[in-house]
């Protein structure tokens, strides 16, 4: 008699799925993971973002220029000075406006320490998610010198509101260059420890080297950006590419590394930040005198134009339109975050389930900025945008309790 | 007479070990990251939030205080509302910064259900754009003493429906 063939207790095509997010000790924003693993390693990884979507740019659309500048700051708390010179410099475009020389080099000393706070801050964050906490801890008590130098500059820690529509909002004093500095020297000589600790300590490069390998053909498919392009071997920098304001005079570095793994994004980072100290010790040397603003007129001539800007995490990208009122048309962002989500999905898949926050916290994720709404058709297939009153109503309905 | 010296001596055993050792969790619902570094950093070296015995703990069902951020988004809400419920009782919400205490800038914005407020009853309120950290620990801290005062007779917010879907059926 034929035996009946054993059942077989896992089904094929059944997938063991750990959901991570959207709040987790791993994840410091809101976002969704789900990972199938087949035991410890990864198979298959799927992200749902949308949890800090606010709705900005529609929100836009309902506020003068000005007031925009403020909210579209605070589309990022990390990169706020980002966003507001990407804004700033997409609107002076279309109003035919020239910036003050002094106006545009304080402009790039503010977002030269941004990076650097920025790079730091995701030191600390990458060492804890390695359960390096004693680099944690130092990298952050290092990074209070340089908040306490934006502090100094703008009265703000986090938002500093430098950027006006046509200028900025303070001057740099003697007293103050001469802090700035000293900040940057002792954070110079701690950025060297640091580089050396991410090179030469065993346990850390354990967990970052050969970790998430991004080669070169895979980060110009997935369409990386920013240090993380530039750890894979990508030359793209938009300071390089295609300089804005005072990058024109004051050149960066392109700082580039081949192995693609989480060490040379590391190094990319830490190497970044030394520049950007050197950058901006140029840059308060050459300090052009003048004026912080000019005028600029309350309506913005009809036209549309797109700005670009390389923030700590890549490029931010901004499509502003306006009709000639004193309220813009439309106002499209696009952030580094989104662009690298894609190598995070990419990099998991043959990995341990213990790598997954390294990989993710590799790229320096940030929800706040990346979040955002697409519709490709409407369903009745009228009109392809959608009005405030059905952006409302879909939301109120689409989250219900 | 010796059970309620019993009750009272264990009520204050309580307070003593609620007030030194509050377990913190945070969650973002739609902030901008900006509160959120400054929260991480009362936990780094040169603010130390640790002193007071507080511990940033990463799951709700340890945690006594819950530090929220942001504007409440209509996604990120429902989740908010279960890490709240997830917590063990006696627990406190602290609102940090100014999307969380009334929406702020973001205040009307389609997806945006309003401040923490709106959906939670808040113990403690953090103004700023974003708040210092001192301003941070100088909320927990108040909290905390507050504790140490006889209870107030009133129910938490919540018993009157806080968590009933607000916004439902909100004019557009």
């Amino acid at each position: 008699m034929k035996q009946e063939p054993q059942k077989v207790i896992t089904k094929k095509g059944e997938r063991f799925i750990i959901p991570i997010g959207p709040q987790h000790p791993a994840l410091k924003e809101p976002g969704h993971f789900e990972f199938a693993v087949d035991g410890e390693t990864v198979t298959d990884a799927t992200v749902r973002l949308g949890y800090v979507h606010r709705g900005i740019e529609k929100g836009v659309e309902s506020r003068n220029w000005v007031q925009n500048l403020y909210m579209l700051e605070r589309i990022c708390g990390i990169c706020s000075h980002t966003h507001a010179m990407t804004y700033c410099l997409g609107v002076e475009k279309l109003a035919a406006v020239e910036v003050p020389e002094r106006a545009q080099v304080i402009r790039l000393i503010m977002a030269e320490l941004e990076r650097i706070h920025s790079h730091m801050l995701w030191l600390g964050v990458a060492a804890h998610e390695a359960g390096f906490d004693t680099l944690f801890m130092y990298t952050w008590r290092d990074r209070e010198t340089v908040m306490d130098l934006l502090e100094l500059l703008s009265g703000n820690r986090v938002n500093y509101s430098a950027n006006l529509l046509g200028g900025v909002k303070f001057d740099i004093s003697p007293e103050q260059a001469d802090k700035i500095r000293q900040g940057l020297a002792f954070l110079a000589e701690r950025n060297t420890h640091y580089l050396d600790v991410v090179m030469n300590d065993m346990l850390l490069l354990g967990r970052i080297r050969g970790v998430g390998v991004m080669t070169r053909e895979q980060a110009e498919k997935l369409g990386a950006i920013g240090p993380t392009a530039r750890a894979s071997g990508v030359a793209r920098d938009v300071r390089l590419d295609a300089p804005y304001g005072a990058y024109r005079t004051f050149k960066p570095k392109l700082i580039l590394e081949t192995a693609g793994d989480l060490e040379a994004r590391f190094i990319v980072r830490l190497r970044e930040i030394a520049d950007s100290c050197r950058l901006i010790n140029e840059a308060l040397d050459n300090l052009p005198s003048g004026d912080l603003t000019v005028r600029m007129p309350r309506r913005i001539k009809e036209g549309e134009t797109i700005s670009r800007v390389e923030a700590p995490r890549g490029e931010a990208f901004y499509f502003i339109k306006s009709n000639g009122s004193d309220i813009p048309e439309r106002i499209k962002v696009r952030t580094p975050t989104i662009c690298n989500m894609g190598s995070v999905l990419a990099l998991a898949k043959g990995h341990q389930l213990a790598d997954m926050p390294m990989i993710l916290v590799g790229i320096d994720p940030c929800f706040s900025c990346n979040d955002r709404m697409i519709t490709l058709r409407r369903s009745d297939g009228e009109a392809e945008t959608w009005s405030w009153g059905q952006l409302r109503e879909y939301g109120i309905k689409a989250y219900q309790r | 007479m010796s059970t309620n010296l019993v009750e009272s001596v264990i009520e204050g055993l309580k307070t003593w070990a609620r007030v030194n050792s509050p377990w913190v969790i945070h969650f973002n619902s739609g902030s901008c990251n900006g509160c959120d570094i400054e929260i991480l950093a009362t936990i780094t070296p040169r603010y130390d939030l640790e002193r007071f015995g507080i511990k940033l703990q990463g799951s709700p069902r340890h945690a006594d205080v819950l530090i929220c951020t942001g504007p409440v988004t209509r996604q990120a809400r429902e989740r908010l509302i279960r890490i709240y419920e997830q917590m063990p009782e006696p627990k406190f919400v602290i609102a940090v910064g100014s999307c969380a205490l009334s929406g702020g800038v973001f205040d009307g914005l389609y997806n945006v259900a309003g401040g923490i407020d709106q959906v939670l009853p808040v113990a403690a309120y953090v103004p700023g754009c974003p708040p210092r950290p001192e301003a941070i620990i100088d909320g927990v801290v108040k909290l905390l003493s507050s504790l140490q005062q006889p209870a107030p007779e009133t129910a938490p917010a919540r018993e009157q429906g806080a968590t009933q879907p607000v916004y439902e059926g909100e004019a557009i």
